[in-house]
């Protein structure tokens, strides 16, 4: 178990320092920096801006130093706003998303795997139908086409809810909802096949015959096994659920990370752009890591300690 | 429990947790009508701030947060923005244009009650000026004599600027020429005084370097006629009416929450669910669609801003007059304007929005596809023979497509030239046009001031702006000779002329002047059109439309 955890660590340091190189070399290579503006500067402000950041140095150096930052947990000053670090800003922004997420997460949960075994246990009615009408649904019609739809119905003609924001309790159902189906049609088609191959096994068919009710045989002697897909699905799922989501945080205009991710690149904003890299690679390890010691747990046929 | 009362119980759980997230669902006050009744304003203003020191804010939407929190030594008038008074009571200009004498106002105040003294703003532009605070607006204050030499670091006295303070009410301005549009440059942001000599800043950081963090909610004092009360970052800045303002009497608004919606879609759909009283801007699908529904909240005002085309000048085949000329006539700019301009702006030949600073443009560039097959041909590339092909580069964006197309389609059929578009993000598209790495361009220019100065100094020939290597001694020599000319209106001729040559020149291709389109709730009054989206705030009033 220790020697597991201990390879895994050092295989995601190594992943990890990876990737923070080839961010700041690759950003370094994309077309324009983080001072080119529609309106030219005098090349003495470029100059001095460009010396204030230490961009004027020999990019080994800048990029050592980086690291050397790194170390004491210092992403840097943000390029574009001036007065706020990177620490400050993803300390702002990764606690919307996570709440974001988390909620998400439950609603996923709380629907697609109640469906799921129920249409595993009722396969072929009209509630297995139902429920692989709604899986097919939640797969293939994009967020961006449910959310602003949604906002029509219960912000614009209702108004029981606000069109975007992040201020009260009520905003965070509509962008929760949106999110959390998206996540739980999936869900819902993994429950559904894991426990069907389970429920076609030899032991169900003998529980049955020992006269085991039908709620002990789901909970009992199906679950744990039907679920593992589920498992193996959420880790890398929940590393996207919870880094936030560029497009439910624009249309809802969530103060979150998925919109910083995806701006910082357009803004060149080298450090924020390596924090919120650094940070989402670091979420996806932690997250498949536990995953991994999960479907241990949870199937005896995988070991840790191969 | 057998299994159909477990699905029952299952289903009701379901159905409870899903009523559970709706709240008591009734239509509630919305935040418009919550504004109109505590005079409270709603204004999306696109995406947020970087920062909000006036000194080192850049954007042009900047100013409609700025303008609530600072006040300079004039404000703008609300109808069409010319001088009022504003730290100042009064001024004088002296005879030659050159000296500039302001009367502070002995009630001016500070957001912690301090007096604005003519020390504050001598120390703010010391500020501005310092090469190492690396204000990008800094060149808006050369026109004052020794402030570019002390910007470059040529010299290190700033009593050599000619920034004078006689005494604690009197700042007096001496500037390097006579520039008649001074008073309209004054009322750039970038002139705004901050809390530098009362020792605020110097508390948060260096006062003559970025990253200094005295302009945040609970550090910030300003002196204009709100003071901020909350930024979160990504969602809304909230300023509430100043106690300290000298004339607070006057200001009518009790707050003004800034809504920072960087998605024109999102900004749409919170204004229709009363979350706004005015957009920043409404995407270009939806214009047609106001303007049949629901024209009452649908507004469109003239923009200080023109779109053209940028020429590569140095490349051959675009080096020539003739070929330059040729494309611009071969547009037909009616046409544009009739098929792919739906927000109603003015297509045009000239460069300089009519109306700018009270310039009247040249005649300009028309459409004549048979001028610009004579020119063509006169360049040796009759009906495009030889002619090589033409890459039109532009920043992504559905809007910028269509038009580039259709202009590929105009020079195809009028000229037989081959046009190639070609579309890059925003930042790679500036980096190439940094670089000269293009042949056509599409750009954009918005005035910072109300004068026609601020179109035309940006083709000098040594202007870091112009991107088209077009240099011509005459224009140059034309453009100087306007700044030494007081009388006003013969400095505007003179800058026609100006203009008459760089559109016989042709480094570029003027397509149409800007329109600032955008939704506002009727509540909203004293929010007249204005060429620079500028709006005093304490002009502006809410009418309560649902009291009886």
């Amino acid at each position: 178990m220790f020697r597991f955890f201990a390879s895994r660590l050092l295989q995601s340091a190594l992943a990890l320092l990876i990737i923070i190189t080839a961010t700041f070399f690759m950003l370094r290579f994309v077309p324009g920096g983080p001072f080119t503006a529609e309106k030219a500067v005098t090349p003495e402000i470029l100059r001095n801006l460009e010396a204030h950041y230490g961009l004027n140095q020999p990019l080994w150096k800048q990029y050592a130093d980086y690291l050397g930052s790194l170390l004491r947990g210092d992403f840097g000053p943000s390029f574009k706003y001036p007065n706020r670090t990177v620490n400050e800003i993803l300390g702002d922004k990764l606690p919307v998303s996570l709440e974001l997420g988390s909620l998400s997460l439950l609603l996923a949960l709380l629907m697609g795997i109640p469906l799921g075994i129920i249409a595993a246990t009722r396969r072929n009615s009209w509630i297995d139908y139902c429920a692989s009408t709604f899986g097919m649904t939640g797969l293939s019609v994009p967020t961006f086409v449910v959310a602003p739809l949604l906002v029509l119905a219960l912000s614009i003609h209702m108004g029981w809810f606000n069109a975007s924001g992040w201020y009260s309790p009520e905003d965070r159902v509509l962008p929760s909802l949106v999110l959390g189906f998206a996540y739980a049609a999936p869900i819902s088609r993994l429950t559904r096949g894991g426990m069907l191959e389970i429920l076609s096994q030899d032991f169900i068919r003998t529980a049955r015959a020992k006269g085991a009710s039908e709620l002990r045989i789901i909970f009992k002697h199906c679950l744990r096994g039907g679920l593992l897909p589920v498992v193996s699905y959420l880790g890398p799922a929940i590393a996207g659920i919870l880094t936030g989501s560029f497009v439910i945080e624009t249309i809802f205009q969530i103060p979150g990370l998925g919109r910083e991710f995806v701006n910082s690149a357009f803004n060149r904003d080298y450090t924020l752009v390596l924090g919120t890299v650094i940070l989402y690679a670091a979420l996806i390890m932690v997250l498949n890591l536990a995953a991994d010691v999960a479907q241990a747990w949870m199937n005896p046929k995988v070991r840790l300690a191969r | 429990m057998d299994r159909r009362m477990f699905f029952r119980l299952l289903g009701l759980g379901f159905a409870a947790a899903l009523s559970g997230l709706l709240p008591a669902c009734s239509p509630r006050e919305s935040a418009v009508e919550q504004g109109n009744r505590l005079k409270i304003l709603h204004r999306g203003i696109g995406p947020d701030l970087a920062d909000l020191d006036p000194h080192l804010a850049t954007g042009p939407g900047d100013h409609s947060v700025l303008s609530a929190l600072f006040e300079g030594l004039i404000t703008e008038d609300p109808k069409d923005l010319s001088p009022a008074p504003g730290v100042a009571e009064r001024w004088q200009v002296s005879a030659d244009g050159l000296t500039y004498t302001f009367f502070l106002r002995g009630n001016a105040r500070w957001s912690n009650g301090d007096p604005v003294t003519a020390g504050d703003f001598l120390a703010s532009w010391k500020r501005v000026l310092s090469p190492t605070l690396q204000a990008d607006n800094a060149s808006l204050l050369f026109p004052v004599q020794g402030a570019e030499a002390y910007h470059r670091g040529k010299t290190g006295n700033f009593h050599e600027v000619g920034f004078a303070a006689p005494d604690s009410r009197t700042v007096r301005i001496t500037l390097e020429r006579p520039t008649p549009y001074f008073l309209n440059l004054l009322q750039h942001w970038v002139w705004w005084p901050v809390p530098v000599a009362v020792a605020l800043l110097e508390k948060y950081g260096p006062v003559e370097s970025r990253g200094n963090r005295w302009a945040r909610p609970g550090t910030l004092v300003g002196n204009g006629p709100f003071t901020l009360k909350e930024w979160r970052a990504g969602q809304r800045i909230v300023v509430e009416k100043s106690k300290t303002y000298w004339d607070a009497a006057n200001v009518q608004l009790n707050a003004i929450h800034f809504h920072t919606i960087d998605d024109v879609n999102a900004e749409e759909r919170a204004f229709r669910a009363g979350q706004l009283h005015i957009t920043e801007a409404l995407p270009l699908a939806k214009i047609d669609s106001y303007r049949t529904n629901a024209p009452d909240v649908l507004r469109i005002d003239p923009y200080l801003g023109t779109y053209f085309y940028r020429i590569n000048v140095s490349l051959p085949f675009l080096n020539s007059v003739a070929v330059r000329r040729a494309l611009s006539l071969a547009i037909d700019r009616t046409a544009l304007g009739r098929s792919l301009l739906h927000g109603g702006q003015t297509p045009t030949g000239t460069f300089t929005p009519p109306g700018t600073g009270g310039y009247v443009p040249p005649a300009g560039i028309t459409s004549d596809p048979d001028a610009a097959r004579a020119l063509l041909a006169e360049a040796g590339f009759s009906g495009g023979k030889n002619a090589p092909p033409i890459e039109i580069l532009y920043n992504n964006s559905e809007n910028h497509r269509v038009i580039a197309e259709a202009i590929q389609e105009m020079w195809r059929r009028e000229l037989g030239i081959d046009a190639r578009l070609h579309t890059m993000e925003n930042k790679s598209v500036l980096n190439a046009r940094s670089a000269g790495n293009y042949q056509v361009l599409r750009s954009g220019w918005i005035g910072d001031y109300n004068d026609p100065m601020s179109f035309l100094a940006i083709w000098r020939s040594d202007s870091g702006n112009n991107y088209t290597h077009w240099a011509n001694a005459a224009y140059d020599r034309l453009l100087y000779e306007a700044t030494r000319t007081p009388d006003a209106a013969a400095r505007l001729q003179i800058l026609q002329r100006a203009e008459e040559l760089l559109l016989s020149e042709s480094p570029l291709i003027p397509l149409y002047h800007y329109t600032h389109v955008f939704l506002i709730q009727p509540s909203v009054q004293g929010w007249h059109p204005t060429l620079l989206d500028h709006h005093p705030y304490k002009h502006v009033r809410l009418i309560d439309t649902a009291a009886p």
